[in-house]
């Protein structure tokens, strides 16, 4: 135990006398002090966290900047990136495996390119939101600000990410023959729809990872399998009509699936809603809703233990 | 109680009984091996996992602080004092015991929040942002912070990458950004060694600013002169136990005369 051979009152050259007798937490109650650290309750969090917007939206754009800026061609890359992995999917999946049955060819190049960038969306958020607390430790226990803001704050640098993948997703339409018309408009709601689900996703990730780190490790293998199965080079129905029926149901209704499906059908003439599942527009708002909320909750709930050693 | 008001002995920070445990994955007893990390899972029981290695970096430290007060942190390294202030903070949580706090005390310092990929201009605005300054408020301070940090005195350095400065410079910047904000409570860990003379002088008097306008401030420093001139009680830490609480003069004394200075 501690040797105090002082008590505080030397300073003033006075002991404390009033005050003696009380113990730490009277003395506190008396004064009005309160637990340093202590986690607020949900709506005060909130409240918080939208005080701090302009932190989480310059925190983004700083990273996505930071993340080219010693390259030659700079910001570029923001936009090459995403094209050099779509030519690597249409030549593996395109032309050498030949995954396009049931899909006209047009229709096929747009079809994979959507469905790869709006993955990459998803993977990346996760992958971002398991290190956002783990990897910024030393930003966690230097200054404070609500814990959320990070994983947040990853999810919207993807976002603007894909904001620049959209460049390459547009020209490749265009050239395969589906021109902008209103219903491209429908790509704006399934979008935030996604982001929604996927802030949520990060969130639940971010507090997994901050109390296991080796999820950074797995997390690539289960991203990858959920990718292949999710149709994002190859039509579900039609890959699966051998299969019981449960099976595409199954992976139709996954929420990333949904959200390709939903940027697809937007974005794509010749994909028309018979490829789309029922009720798909309400299935993608459930996930949103679902994953937003039980995410947001889940992370705030150990609020107070981000930073721990 | 009416005469503690009187003498202006307000409570701003009361640590109980606290103690902090950093838990370091992959320094566990065994060797580095995989097999040894399989083993040491097969092995697992209930209770901490085996890979895991605990650190008590403070055992048990109390102390109340006062308004007006300038406590100095000293210890050799690696004693907790870095740690403590953390804690006090509220930024690591603690294993056991509380830290009763005013207001919100802050640490001085926003490298964590920096990003030397992006220009120093840029990490004006993150580092204010992310010390909750509002964007008005960075605004209306940038000049004055650009100005402080001298970094425009050798050129248009502002607008260089803050991986392009050197070492002392971009420790300026660094310090003019985290000095930009007036704090309640304010903790300084070593800041007062940045930067060459002429900056140092100017620093000091910016952290004596500081210190008029903070309620309670907390200084962790290796430099024992630094201790005598800003403080007036002194907290010495080893092992992570605190050791003596007392004027800042005798406790230096005490200390100065175990390490042998």
């Amino acid at each position: 135990m501690s040797d105090t051979t002082h008590d505080g009152g030397v300073a003033l050259g006075t002991p404390p006398s009033a005050d003696e007798g009380l113990d730490a937490a009277q003395l506190a109650a008396k004064y009005g002090l309160t637990v340093s650290g202590a986690r607020p309750g949900l709506f005060a969090y909130m409240r918080q966290l939208w005080g701090r917007r302009h932190f989480i939206l310059a925190f983004s754009r700083a990273k996505l900047t930071a993340q080219y800026s010693q390259a030659k061609l700079g910001q570029l890359w923001q936009v090459v990136t995403p094209l050099l992995n779509a030519c690597v999917y249409y030549l593996i999946f395109g032309l050498i495996l030949g995954t396009r049955e049931g899909i006209p060819h047009d229709v096929f190049v747009p079809f994979l390119v959507t469905g790869v960038f709006v993955f990459t969306f998803t993977q990346s958020s996760v992958m971002a939101g398991v290190r956002s607390i783990a990897g910024n430790l030393g930003l966690v226990r230097a200054l404070h600000f609500p814990r959320a803001s990070l994983p947040i704050s990853f999810s919207l640098q993807q976002l603007q990410q894909l904001l620049f993948s959209m460049i390459v997703m547009v020209a490749v339409t265009v050239i395969f023959g589906s021109y902008p018309s209103l219903s491209w408009l429908l790509v704006i709601p399934a979008l935030i729809l996604q982001f929604v689900f996927n802030t949520g996703l990060a969130l639940v990730m971010a507090r997994l990872g901050s109390k296991t780190p080796d999820l950074a490790q797995l997390m690539p293998f289960v991203m990858r399998t959920w990718m292949y199965a999710s149709g994002v080079m190859f039509s579900i129905p039609v890959m699966l009509k051998d299969k019981p029926a449960w099976i595409a149901d199954v992976l139709q209704y996954n929420p990333a699936a949904i959200y390709m499906d939903l940027v697809r059908f937007a974005m794509i003439d010749g994909y028309g809603s018979e490829n789309l599942p029922d009720h798909v527009w309400a299935a993608g708002l459930g996930w949103a809703v679902l994953l937003g909320v039980v995410g947001f909750v889940y992370f705030w709930k150990a609020e107070e233990r981000y930073g721990r050693g | 109680m009416a005469e503690d008001k009187a003498q202006g002995r307000i409570p701003t920070v009361i640590a109980d009984d606290v103690h902090i445990v950093y838990r370091v994955n992959g320094a566990g007893g065994g060797r580095g091996s995989a097999t040894a990390a399989l083993s040491r899972m097969m092995r697992r029981g209930k209770g901490e996992p085996r890979g895991v290695r605990k650190v008590h970096a403070v055992r048990g430290v109390s102390f109340t602080a006062y308004r007006g007060e300038a406590i100095g942190l000293i210890g050799t390294n690696g004693s907790g004092k870095s740690t403590l202030l953390r804690a006090i903070a509220g930024l690591l949580p603690t294993e056991s015991g509380h830290v009763y706090t005013d207001g919100q005390p802050s640490l001085l310092g926003v490298n964590a929040a920096l990003m030397s990929d992006l220009t120093g201009e840029r990490n004006v605005v993150l580092g204010g942002l992310a010390m909750g300054m509002s964007q008005a408020e960075i605004r209306s301070r940038y000049q004055e912070i650009v100005d402080f940090s001298g970094i425009n005195e050798k050129g248009d350095f502002i607008t260089l990458p803050m991986r392009t400065y050197s070492s002392g410079m971009a420790a300026r910047l660094r310090f003019s950004i985290a000095a930009a904000k007036n704090h309640d409570v304010l903790m300084i860990d070593e800041a007062l060694a940045t930067g060459d003379r002429k900056f140092r002088i100017r620093s000091e008097e910016r952290i004596r600013e500081l210190r008029k306008e903070a309620g309670t401030v907390f200084l962790v420093s290796h430099n024992n002169k630094s201790i005598r001139d800003t403080c007036d009680r002194a907290l010495w830490l080893e092992k992570g136990e605190l050791l003596m609480d007392g004027p800042t003069e005798e406790v230096l004394k005490a200390y100065e005369r175990e390490t042998g200075k």
